[in-house]
């Protein structure tokens, strides 16, 4: 286990020194944001002044040595824009992210999986092909979309909830059922053919000789072995989730990281988008190693 | 009132396939008495499993369909009751064994959990089921019964597992035990023991038991009654004694001729050259040593087989010879150059002369490509044997000589039987023309009568073409009258090995003699014989 912690660390850092240069250098080539944050009728002196100030005059390389360097002494410089830690904002950023990504990804696996399984036991029946219709529809639907006409429908016309912004419980209600739809889709479909698998399977004959009820197959004895392929795609959709739901959270005016990211991709806020790159790949990077623990937790075959 | 303990009454059920309705079972009727053991024998597709499968209530419906018939069971007909009284019933009053008990077996809870899942589905407490299951697990002779418990199926040997799936149906001392073949997937030696173990429990408890088996020295060794099926229908029954020694139906003749080791045995074969010389080959994976310091000669045209139970290194022999695992020591030789270090063009046109046929034709044929495009691909790699306008005219030459026909070339493999797809594996091997055929395990998987055709099949090429063969077997009787010589393997090792007459007729060593003991033969009467020595040597 601690093998494969190290072993881990060791490739994420990897993977992590190539994102960051990758980033810095490409972030760069989008050109000066000084002229975006000086008024247009800034004086050439001004803008040297600005320039000086932050160091985009210096050569690019010498200006990656001192990201790096600053990067290494846990400083990720501050946001041009708002004069704060560009770290400080994202994680508070990040904080809401993962709030909507903690909240969504419980419901949908919750509700995938008690869906998915239902589906499968009685394959080929009406609640199963009522459901294949249902998740079909959600993993293909467009969620920029369905944010839009939710808004129109749920806070425009009937004005059950606020369009956009936080504050309230009814604030996350709308986001968090769009970014619902698409990975309950997905996953409903996925929990539903691993459990026809395994529920055809030899140890469920046993179970069945054995007198066990059928809701125990089901969910002690099928679930657990469905299980590995699902946990897979939850933590694709759980990391896209992570990344920020850039669309959702732009049309929602929610404050998260991915709303942050793009804001300050718009304003060469060079220092956020790179903090916030590190913040999130950590965070994938963390739940990467979770994901393989409850592979080893599901499946005693399984040891690292 | 009842007279037996369990009686099937003109049981018909039929399945409703994509490609139309398929009567699995017509009219059976059988009975099983308390303290008796009934055997239901067959081949694959005769509908052996089927009449136990209704008896547990596992035929879904549909697919599956009851046509007709009853099963009586203490005044009750378990075709008319609910789903949860049969519930009820399986696992306490009724319980099942089944063939692979590794898959058989959840992988992902404890066994001890699973034991007691037995008990605690059927109302008992969860510490009165752990102590039982306890008692259960060292009455099957698990050793260290307490850390068996909490230990998970795959860290268990295959003879283990189903000594552990027995525990897991007497839990609660049922009055049936339903048995669908409960050894097929173990070793010989290892069958022996689990089948002894059977015949204990059941004097100790009185059950009933149904075993359900192809094989007839399985029947004769525990079987009291007989029942014979052949394409959904009983063929014929009787006592066990009078089935093997008195068969009234062609079928059960047939079956019975078809078992193998009753031949005469060959001899011979090494007054020409040598074909392939294996001089100390080992194999280690890590720290685990598959194959150590093995040697042998093969002659042209000669047949070896190597036998062995299950991880005795006699597939890692043949596939470190042939250079499909990299060998880790010694040195083999094909006409006297050495194999092992050639440069890999080189051995690439040596492998042509050097083909494979494997256990599981379903697995070793792919099956989106025909018939032709399967046996042809060998010459699309190996360009100069043969010219593309004459591809056609040898796949059809080739399909007759394994017996099969020319306007099967445009066929897929799912269109075949078992017995067919491994005789198209065969002409697949034979394409290239080669000299050696390595056969691994490649009639294991087959019907016994299946079994007998493809081993003439073979014998017929080898007296045609004059090809070698390396047998690899775990089923001694098979190799007997097969075979020139035979290596017997165990735990890497070569134990023994000599000329089929001297291996089976006068085995120098223990293991070979423990091996051949622990086969069963055919013939009830031969089998009491041998139980009753055995007896006699333990007291």
């Amino acid at each position: 286990m601690i093998q494969l912690i190290r072993q881990r660390t060791l490739a994420s850092f990897l993977s992590l020194v190539g994102l960051i240069v990758l980033v810095f250098f490409l972030s760069r080539l989008t050109g000066d944001p000084t002229n975006l944050f000086l008024p247009i009728d800034a004086t050439q002196e001004m803008k040297d002044q600005f320039r000086a100030l932050h160091g985009y005059d210096d050569p690019i390389l010498e200006q990656f040595g001192r990201y790096v360097w600053d990067v290494l002494h846990l400083d990720f410089g501050d946001s041009v824009r708002r004069a704060r830690p560009a770290i400080g904002v994202v994680l508070e950023a990040f904080t809401w992210t993962l709030r909507l990504a903690l909240i969504t990804m419980t419901l949908v696996t919750i509700s995938a999986i008690i869906v998915g399984s239902l589906a499968a036991f009685r394959a080929g029946g009406f609640f199963d092909r009522f459901a294949s219709l249902l998740s079909l529809i959600g993993a293909s639907a467009p969620d920029f979309w369905i944010a839009i006409v939710a808004i129109v429908i749920f806070a425009v016309t009937l004005g059950w909830v606020p369009t956009s912004g936080t504050g309230s419980v009814w604030h996350w209600i709308l986001p968090v059922g769009v970014l619902f739809i698409r990975p309950f889709g997905l996953i409903v479909q996925v929990v539903r053919g691993s459990m026809i698998t395994a529920l055809s399977s030899a140890y469920v004959k046993t179970a069945r000789a054995k007198g066990v009820k059928n809701t125990p197959i089901i969910f002690v004895h099928t679930l657990r072995n469905a299980m590995l392929p699902v946990i897979t795609v939850m933590g694709d959709q759980a990391a896209a989730l992570l990344n920020g739901a850039v669309i959702v959270e732009t049309i929602f005016g929610f404050p998260g990281v991915g709303k942050l990211m793009i804001d300050s991709i718009l304003q060469r806020d060079f220092n956020v988008v790179l903090a916030a790159i590190m913040v999130t790949a950590i965070a994938i990077f963390i739940m990467n190693l979770l994901i393989d623990m409850a592979y080893a937790a599901l499946d005693p075959r399984i040891r690292y | 009132m009842a007279d037996h303990l369990l009686e099937v009454r003109d049981l018909s059920v039929r399945f409703h396939t994509a490609a139309g309705a398929v009567d699995a079972v017509k009219n059976v009727s059988w009975h099983l008495d308390k303290g008796e053991t009934l055997a239901i024998l067959g081949e694959s597709g005769s509908g052996k499993s089927v009449s136990a499968s209704a008896i547990m209530n596992l035929i879904d419906i549909p697919p599956g369909e009851i046509v007709s018939g009853s099963i009586l069971f203490e005044d009750r007909d378990l075709l008319a009751i609910s789903a949860e009284e049969h519930r009820k019933l399986n696992g306490k009053r009724i319980s099942m064994i089944f063939q692979d008990p590794l898959s058989h077996l959840n992988p992902v809870y404890r066994v001890g959990w699973q034991i007691m899942e037995t008990m605690t589905a059927h109302g008992r407490s969860r510490d009165e089921a752990r102590k039982r299951a306890r008692e259960l697990v060292a009455r099957v002779g698990i050793p260290d019964p307490d850390a068996a418990l909490e230990k998970y199926p795959h860290q268990f040997s295959g003879g283990q597992r189903q000594r552990l799936m027995i525990a897991m149906a007497l839990a609660l001392k049922p009055d049936i035990l339903i048995a669908d073949e409960p050894t097929t997937a173990l070793d010989v030696t290892v069958q022996a023991e689990v089948l002894a173990l059977l015949k204990e429990l059941q004097a100790e408890t009185g059950m009933g038991l149904l075993l359900i088996t192809h094989d007839l020295g399985v029947v004769a060794e525990i079987a009291d009654r007989v029942v014979v099926m052949n394409a959904g229908e009983i063929v014929e029954e009787g006592t066990a004694h009078e089935v093997y020694h008195n068969p009234q139906h062609a079928y059960t003749r047939k079956l019975i001729a078809a078992a193998p080791g009753k031949g005469d045995m060959r001899s011979g074969g090494s007054e020409r050259p040598v074909l392939l010389e294996a001089r100390n080959v080992s194999k280690t994976y890590g720290d685990f040593t598959a194959l150590e310091n093995a040697s042998f000669k093969l002659h042209a045209g000669q047949t070896i087989a190597v036998v062995g139970e299950s991880g005795s290194g006699k597939s890692t022999l043949a596939r470190t010879i042939l250079q499909l695992e990299a060998p880790t020591g010694g040195e083999a030789f094909w006409k006297g150059r050495n194999l092992f270090d050639m440069p890999s063009k080189e051995l690439f046109g040596l492998r042509r002369q050097m083909q494979m046929v494997f256990q599981d034709p379903t697995q070793s044929l792919n099956p989106r490509m025909s018939v032709f495009e399967l046996i042809s691909e060998a010459w699309a790699i190996h360009r100069d044997l043969l010219p593309k306008p004459r591809w056609k005219e040898r796949v059809e030459e080739l399909l007759v000589q394994v017996g099969l026909r020319p306007e099967h070339a445009k066929r897929y493999p799912h269109q075949f039987s078992g017995g067919q797809r491994q005789r198209i594996a065969i002409a697949r091997a034979l394409a290239l023309e080669p000299e050696l055929i390595v056969c691994d395990e490649a009639v294991s998987a087959l019907d016994v009568s299946i079994q007998a055709q493809v081993i003439a099949l073979l014998g017929r090429l080898r007296d045609e073409l004059g090809i070698a063969f390396l047998f690899i077997a775990h089923d001694l009787p098979v190799v007997r009258d097969f075979a020139d010589d035979v290596i017997v393997m165990q735990r890497g090792h070569i134990v023994e090995s000599g000329t089929a007459e001297q291996i089976f007729n006068r085995p120098r060593e223990a293991y070979t003699q423990a091996l051949l003991a622990a086969g069963l033969d055919p013939d009830p009467d031969v089998q009491a014989e041998r139980r009753r020595q055995r007896l006699q040597a333990a007291v």
